[in-house]
């Protein structure tokens, strides 16, 4: 593949040459008109402008003084136009002078909406697509991008990142189209489609972006827009533009940084150490023994391993133009520490942008280089729920323990710790070392040349990559307690590079045709991408034995490799500018799929009627916009598994753990491996109806969306007869899902005037998701297969994906309560009356309500006057039920005392049960998990003149997580757990941040 | 100037069409193998068999992937479930656990939809699909032709293994063999069928296999198809409803006169260096380090706990898991009571020396089992040791993994069932069987004082004995069914059939039903009688 790339950098080289050669040629003839273009507002000269004759394609550039000559004809009109600047056109008249002051086109970012492989009017988007610029975005402490969008887009829901350092946090567009496969949006920044794959030792790869360097989200919803995205579009798009410098701008220098503070909310309530002396000895079998286990201290183990943590983020960037090469580079330093000890990240984030455009403005360049460098430390987050378990009435040391000084439960007959114990939550923090560092850069190279001898046409090659490099170690002390099972595992190390290439090239033809009042659009391209990635993990003990042999270390390397190639089209055809359709086609061929499926078909259609144009409207004028839009696409989803070859059939070797013995000799076993020849995508349906208003004079602005979507040959690990393959479940396609619903999103300027302002915007997603199909068969007595896995017991699942029923559906047994309201242990409603234990019997469980909200709503507004503003954004969530399985797994007495010699913290909730047993299958645990987060509520000041009118300043005060209202009895409603969705487990909590910002304009 | 357009479009189609081809791929993984390279030597060879052999022992190939999927991966152990499914549905096991539906083994509840049923099937079809797969490719393999025979023999033992547990589990269920291809729905065969396959298989690799006693430790020889077929034939009844118990005692006269010898002392048949036991005529292979898996590791761990002294009776690390042990039918087989322990004796000490239990009255242990989840409510068992015979560490030591390699069949057996065909009117003689069986009973006792007489000799007494001698070894289900007391209200113990006090249970139960993934699966599978879906 390499020798593409050369290949196009010499096409591109050999274009430009030969043009700039056949450019110098152009004829001279009639009057000479000059002047000099200016900044209307600074009264600057500007360099590069056009100076174009109309309907013709003779013009000139402005020089370095702004000054431009060419020979015109009397009457002649001049087109002057500028990136960023308001076009102008211009009568010469008989002059021979025309000096022309450009004003800024301050529309211009709002009104042009990036799609993929190309931009296009706002007022021409036939889809249902929402772009969302950096004025917009959630403000505070933000290090990773999905921050900036949470709550602002109807339909997309974020999820608060959990409290961990640069943490993961998910993305939904209009629920998940998938059972099995990936449920994550395709993510594009800056023209190249990022991978989907979790980087080892990076736990949001979306992190390589500084928030502060992103300009627009633009997300792309419904299929029409997504379709030329082709198989993996199925669940939405978002596209990422940086910050860009602007032609004929001035240096300009910023300064963006901030403290912040994040502190534990709230802590899991479990029993102090006096307490738990009384709960030992009224609630142990035999409090002869279990009593005899007590210490005599009070340690509160939360606030062992949780601290206040501050962190801190500085940014600076300079924009500018040299001649007619915008520029922007800018560097990012992040400290963030999280709540749990030991825990942080340590990001330098490098970007660098550069737009040179050539050939008066023909060819143009977009040169985007992004790295980053960060230094992980993932702490132990064991610890978040060893903290709640571990007995309270033991002190942190014991000087005479021989695992370094920490008191540790051990085996009474040899004094070695007792494994099945809990671990001391403090030694498990302090004497494990689990960091990495992490280099990553994303960079492309856009190259977009209009034909001179046809400017309607544009040939643009985008060459990208995406590269990363993760290098990992997790120690753990020789003197650990939790080490001493498995020396071998003592030092642990991971290497990972992965190197992603991307070739677009594609054709633009757009063209006015006035003769029939039409305008016309067509794109059509070529797509490659390779994604590869090898990995190497070894392991081994701190010390070699005699030999020099590191007993039980292991290194095993892995590699993998996977291309997409993809043809693509677009046609826009606008009529009367009012009508408006587009059609596009994507055929997409992955190497992932056998010969015989390897290749997809993903086309769309839409339309759109800009009805407040018609002239039985255009009269209201009250009315600023209407549009009624209506689209049909087909998307796919190849995401589908870990292995890049799920077709190809392969054996592999056990490894030395797993050696079986012949005659005394070990044999490395080998195992042929399942695969499905059959594969292939995903393909989801989807139909959009929206609406877009605009009224009085746009103070009020909104739409109105309906979807409904369709996914077919679903990918589902299912069931599989077994005896042929190598495998009882295969995932393979099989089923269908339904997602529908709609959206609102409303803007309002309540007040807009010179002094003041307030704006406030809401909206409202709602989306109902069902599964239709999920076998190869129809089983009428087939209830599904079980999700949703619990920490407690070994496997067990409280939800199920059936037909009929929305996915992760709650599959429990109903509890049976006494007379005061209490639940009676182990007692469950017999549904099949087939009596003796209940939840013997797999057929008493009941469907009982799922994760997803029934409705949401993000909430955000701004109030200014003069210089101080203030705002906030949060989020409603309505109907999204929670298992409490912290109350469902710690929250029972016979955790106090385990048979073989240690005592647990439990939860309190088991005073509200009073179970001795676990119940786990009780649907006593499920709860409503309605809440309302203030996701941030920020106040600023601006100073526009500090020290001298170059400097401009502003502060700010921003919390973040302010507060959270629900009737949820555990910390947090809000799961961010895609295998578990819905199950409150023992995550990293969310700390409440306070945020104070500052950020200087030179 | 017009040749630029023509340069661009040329190029532009130059690349398009190479690219297209890099979507034809083959893993790059330094690791990936197929089948053509393992079967290139040797040890590939024998690997891809060890294969076959362990899939009835270990938890998969060591990397954590689960290869039964659905469960834990130490889950799809095929030895650990089949334990759970012939111990936990009978008087001599039940489980503590809070393991899905793990408990309802003993309650006889269990239902099409039981993740731990599902591993057995699907873990004996995986067992079946490849031996089918070294069956189609061991007569490329880089091996001598003797080898190509024996180990293509020794391959459809193991598949024939697997059917005959099959058999007795589930009945009617489909015939895959070597001939199979993926797209294949298979077809289900009656019990009779499956019957007939394994027998005709058996007989013809009879005399493939190696001779008694001169193959490999840890590979069959013809004694392990003997004892099969004599199994097979002594459940035949119960199978296929045919009396065969003079076939019955053809085979099981052979597995006696094949060289196999009684090992002197019982508890060494359990221990970790029971590979140099003379008995044991198919182990299943266990090593501490390096199978860290969960088969006979499963069976120490999860009965040692609540007081026992594990690291001298137990031989591993730890204070194990603990939750698995017997309900007191199974010690008062042995005629022992909760007065027999004490304090200061916690561990059985009574005559016969195969009453290996543990009861420690300091520990808040119950002789009843009143509540099912509570680790302390029945009795110990501690019948395997990861302690040599001599008393020494294991070889291959490690706190959490045992070396004792797993008797599926020892020679021990094939003497109670010689006096179980006897009584079964098979044929033989009283005064031999009387013989076998004080053979067994001077090895528990130590002397004669356990001998019995030829009045002693009942079908009763069979079954008795069979569950002094083999519990905990994965038959008792088996042989339950074999005498009609599986799900009978007149024998009983505790948590039988859903009672705290034991009560029968539906006949139908005698079959476990074919798991409901693999109906929706195939639409070729009906359920067997009485189960719902």
């Amino acid at each position: 593949m390499k020798n593409y790339y050369q290949l196009v950098f010499s096409m591109l080289f050999g274009m430009g040459v030969l043009l700039i050669l056949s450019s110098s040629s152009a004829i001279a003839q009639g009057n000479m008109v000059s002047g000099t273009i200016k900044d209307a507002e600074s009264g600057e000269a500007i360099p590069g402008v056009n100076v174009i004759v109309k309907g013709t394609s003779n013009g000139a550039v402005t020089d370095i003084d702004g000054n431009y000559s060419l020979q015109v004809e009397e009457n002649t009109v001049l087109v002057i136009s500028y990136v960023g600047f308001e076009t102008q056109e211009i009568n010469v008249g008989s002059r021979t002078t025309v000096d022309v002051s450009l004003g800024y086109d301050v529309s211009q970012l709002g009104e042009v909406v990036v799609i993929g492989y190309g931009e296009v009017d706002r007022g021409d988007v036939t889809g249902s697509v929402v772009a969302i610029d950096s004025d917009d975005f959630n403000k505070g402490a933000i290090s990773t991008p999905q921050e900036l969008l949470m709550g602002k887009v109807a339909g997309v829901v974020v999820t608060a990142p959990t409290g961990q350092p640069g943490g993961n946090s998910t993305i939904r567009i209009r629920g998940g189209s998938s059972l099995r496969a990936s449920n994550d949006p395709l993510i594009v920044v800056d023209g190249v489609p990022l991978t989907n794959k979790t980087i080892d030792g990076f736990a949001n790869p979306l992190a390589t972006v500084n928030p502060n360097d992103i300009e627009t989200f633009t997300v792309l919803k419904d299929a029409s827009a997504t379709a030329i995205y082709g198989s993996r579009a199925s669940n939405g798009v978002i596209i990422i533009t940086t910050k860009k410098g602007k032609s004929g701008q001035d240096m300009k220098v910023s300064y963006n940084g901030n403290i912040s503070v994040g502190v534990p909310i709230d802590y899991t309530d479990v029993y102090s150490g006096d307490e738990f002396r009384q709960v030992v000895a009224d609630h142990t079998i035999d409090p002869s023994i279990t009593t005899a286990l007590l210490g005599s201290d009070n340690t509160d183990w939360q606030k062992k391993v949780y601290r206040n943590a501050i962190s801190t983020d500085h940014n600076v960037s300079v924009t500018g133009a040299i001649d007619a090469m915008p520029y922007r580079a800018s560097v990012g330093y992040t400290n963030q520490n999280g709540m749990l000890e030991d825990s942080k990240m340590e990001r330098t984030t490098l970007s660098l942008g550069l737009s040179p455009s050539l050939l008066n403005g023909d060819l143009i360049f977009d040169v985007n280089i992004k790295g980053m460098l960060t230094d992980n430390n993932f702490s132990n987050d064991g610890a978040i729920g060893a903290s709640t378990s571990f007995d309270p009435t033991q002190s942190v040391y014991d000087e005479s323990s021989p695992y370094g000084g920490y008191f540790t439960w051990v085996n009474e007959v040899d004094g070695t710790p007792n494994f099945i114990a809990t671990d001391n939550p403090v030694a498990m923090i302090n004497q494990k070392n689990n960091t990495s560092q992490v280099l990553r850069s994303i960079g492309n190279v856009n190259t977009s040349y209009r034909l001179p001898f046809l400017p309607e046409l544009k040939a643009v090659v985008n060459l990208g990559y995406d590269y990363y490099k993760s290098e990992g170690t997790d120690n753990t002390d020789s003197l650990a307690a939790f080490s001493h099972r498995s020396p071998q595992t003592n030092v642990k190390t991971y290497d990972v590079l992965g190197k992603n290439e991307l070739l677009d090239a594609y054709l633009n033809y757009s063209k006015e045709i006035t003769s029939i009042d039409s305008k016309i659009d067509v794109t059509a391209g070529y797509s490659w991408q390779h994604f590869y990635e090898e990995k190497e993990n070894a392991n081994r003990p701190w010390l070699a034995d005699d030999t020099g042999e590191y007993i039980g270390s292991d290194t095993t390397i892995d590699k993998t490799e996977s291309y997409l190639v993809s043809f693509f089209g677009r046609v826009n055809y606008t009529f009367k500018g009012r009508y408006l359709v587009t059609g596009t086609l994507r055929r997409d061929g992955s190497s992932k799929f056998s010969e015989s499926n390897r290749w997809g078909l993903f086309p769309s259609v839409a339309v759109a009627w800009q009805v407040g144009e018609e002239s039985f409207l255009k009269t209201v004028n009250a009315l600023n916009e209407l549009k009624v839009r209506a689209g049909y696409g087909v998307t796919g989803q190849q995401d589908i598994t870990d292995n890049d070859y799920p077709a190809i059939a392969g054996y592999n070797g056990s490894t030395s753990t797993s050696l079986y013995g012949f005659g005394g000799q070990l044999y490395t076993q080998w195992k042929p491996l399942a695969y499905d020849p059959n594969i292939k995508w995903e393909e989801t349906t989807t139909i959009n109806a929206g609406i877009d208003f605009s009224i009085l004079e746009n103070r009020i602005s909104g739409s109105f969306d309906y979807y409904k979507r369709t996914t077919d040959d679903l990918l589902n690990e299912i069931p599989v007869p077994v005896g042929t393959n190598f495998a009882n479940r295969v995932v393979t396609n099989v089923g269908s899902l339904e997602n529908q619903g709609y959206e609102i999103s409303l803007n309002g300027y309540v007040i807009s005037n010179e002094d003041m302002s307030w704006q406030i915007g809401a909206n409202f997603s709602k989306n109902e998701n069902k599964i239709t199909k999920l076998t190869a068969f129809d089983d009428p007595n087939y209830i599904g297969y079980e999700a949703g896995e619990i920490d407690g017991g070994s496997n067990n699942r409280v939800q199920i994906n059936s037909v009929g029923y929305p996915t992760n559906t709650f599959y429990l047994y109903k509890q049976v309560y006494n007379e005061d309201g209490m639940p009676i242990e182990g007692l469950y409603v017999d549904k099949t009356g087939e009596g003796g234990q209940v939840d013997g019997n797999d057929l008493n469980r009941y469907y009982l309500g799922n994760p997803a909200p029934d409705f949401m709503i993000g909430l955000s507004s701004r109030f200014a006057y003069k210089n101080f503003d203030f705002s906030f954004a949060g989020r409603l969530s309505v109907g999204n039920d929670v298992y409490n399985n912290i109350a469902s797994s710690k929250g029972l007495y016979a955790n106090l005392y385990n048979q073989s010699g240690y005592l647990s913290n439990i939860s309190t909730f088991v005073e509200e049960s009073q179970f001795f047993n676990a119940q786990y299958k009780s649907d006593f645990y499920i709860e409503d998990g309605s809440f309302f987060r203030m996701d941030n509520i920020s106040a600023g000041y601006n100073f526009p003149k500090v020290f001298s009118d170059k400097i401009s300043a502003r502060v700010s005060f921003t919390v973040q997580n302010a507060f959270i209202i629900t009737n949820y009895s555990g910390l947090d409603p809000e799961i961010n757990d895609a295998l578990a969705p819905g199950i409150d487990k023992n995550v990293y909590p969310r700390p409440r941040t306070y945020v104070l910002g500052v950020n200087f304009n030179f | 100037m017009k040749n630029i357009k023509y340069i661009y479009i040329a190029l532009t189609a130059i690349i398009l069409t190479s690219c297209v081809n890099d979507l034809d791929v083959s893993p790059i993984d330094p690791d990936s193998n197929n089948a053509s390279t393992v079967f290139s030597t040797e040890e590939g060879t024998k690997g891809a068999l060890a294969k076959i052999y362990s899939s009835f022992a270990y938890n998969g190939q060591g990397d954590g992937a689960e290869e039964i999927q659905g469960l834990r991966e130490d889950f799809g152990n095929f030895l650990r479930q089949y334990f759970l499914l012939q111990e936990c549905t009978t008087e001599e096991a039940i489980v503590a656990w809070d393991d899905q539906t793990i408990k309802n083994f003993h309650y006889h509840t269990w239902q099409p939809n039981d993740v731990f049923n599902d591993a057995v099937y699907s873990r004996l079809f995986f067992s079946v699909a490849l031996a089918n797969e070294f069956l189609r490719n061991v007569g490329n393999a880089a091996v001598s032709d003797e080898d190509k025979v024996l180990f293509a023999a020794e391959a459809r033992f193991l598949r024939a293994f697997a059917y005959s547990i099959g058999v007795d589990f589930y009945g009617n269920i489909p015939i895959i063999d070597e001939n199979s291809s993926l797209s294949d729905l298979p077809v289900q065969s009656t019990r009779a069928e499956v019957f007939s396959y394994v027998e005709t298989e058996l007989t013809e690799i009879e005399s493939l296999l190696a001779a008694p006693q001169t193959n490999e430790y840890g590979r069959v020889d013809r004694t392990a198809a003997w004892m099969l077929l004599g199994k097979l034939y002594l459940n035949a009844e119960v199978f296929i409803g045919e009396d065969r118990y003079s076939d019955a005692l053809t085979y099981t006269n052979q597995v006696i006169g094949s060289g196999y010898a009684l090992d002197p002392v019982y508890e060494n048949v359990f221990k970790a260096d029971n590979n140099n036991s003379p008995e044991i005529i198919f182990p299943l292979v266990f090593n501490g380090v390096h199978s860290q898996s969960h088969g006979t590791t499963f069976i120490v761990q999860s009965s040692s706990g609540g007081g026992l002294d594990v690291a001298n009776v137990r031989g591993v690390g730890g204070s194990g898991w603990g939750g698995f042990r017997a309900v007191k039918e199974l010690p008062e087989k042995f005629g022992l009571t909760e007065g027999d322990f004490s304090l200061a004796n916690p561990l059985a000490n009574i005559a016969d020396s195969r009453a290996l239990f543990y009861f420690n009255s300091n520990d808040a242990w119950e002789w009843s089992v009143e509540n099912v989840g509570t680790f302390t409510e029945g009795v110990g068992v501690y019948k395997y040791s990861n302690l040599n015979s001599d008393g020494s560490q294991a070889e291959y030591y490690n706190p959490d993994f045992v070396s004792i390699d797993f008797p599926v069949f020892r020679l021990a057996d094939a003497y109670l069932m010689y006096a179980e065909i006897f009584l079964r009117g098979g044929g033989g003689d009283a005064n031999t069987a009387r013989g076998y069986i004080n053979d067994l009973r001077q090895r528990a006792y130590g002397d004669a004082s356990g001998n019995i007489t030829n009045a002693d000799l009942t079908l009763d007494f069979i079954l008795e004995e069979r569950g002094r001698e083999f519990y905990w070894e994965a038959q008792r289900r088996t042989d339950l069914i074999r005498f009609g007391k599986y799900s009978s209200g007149s024998y009983v113990w505790e948590w039988k059939g859903n009672s705290q006090t034991g009560t029968g249970f539906d006949d139908y139960r005698a079959l476990f039903p074919i798991p409901a993934a693999q109906i929706t699966a195939n639409p070729n599978l009906l359920q067997n009688d009485g189960y719902t879906n």
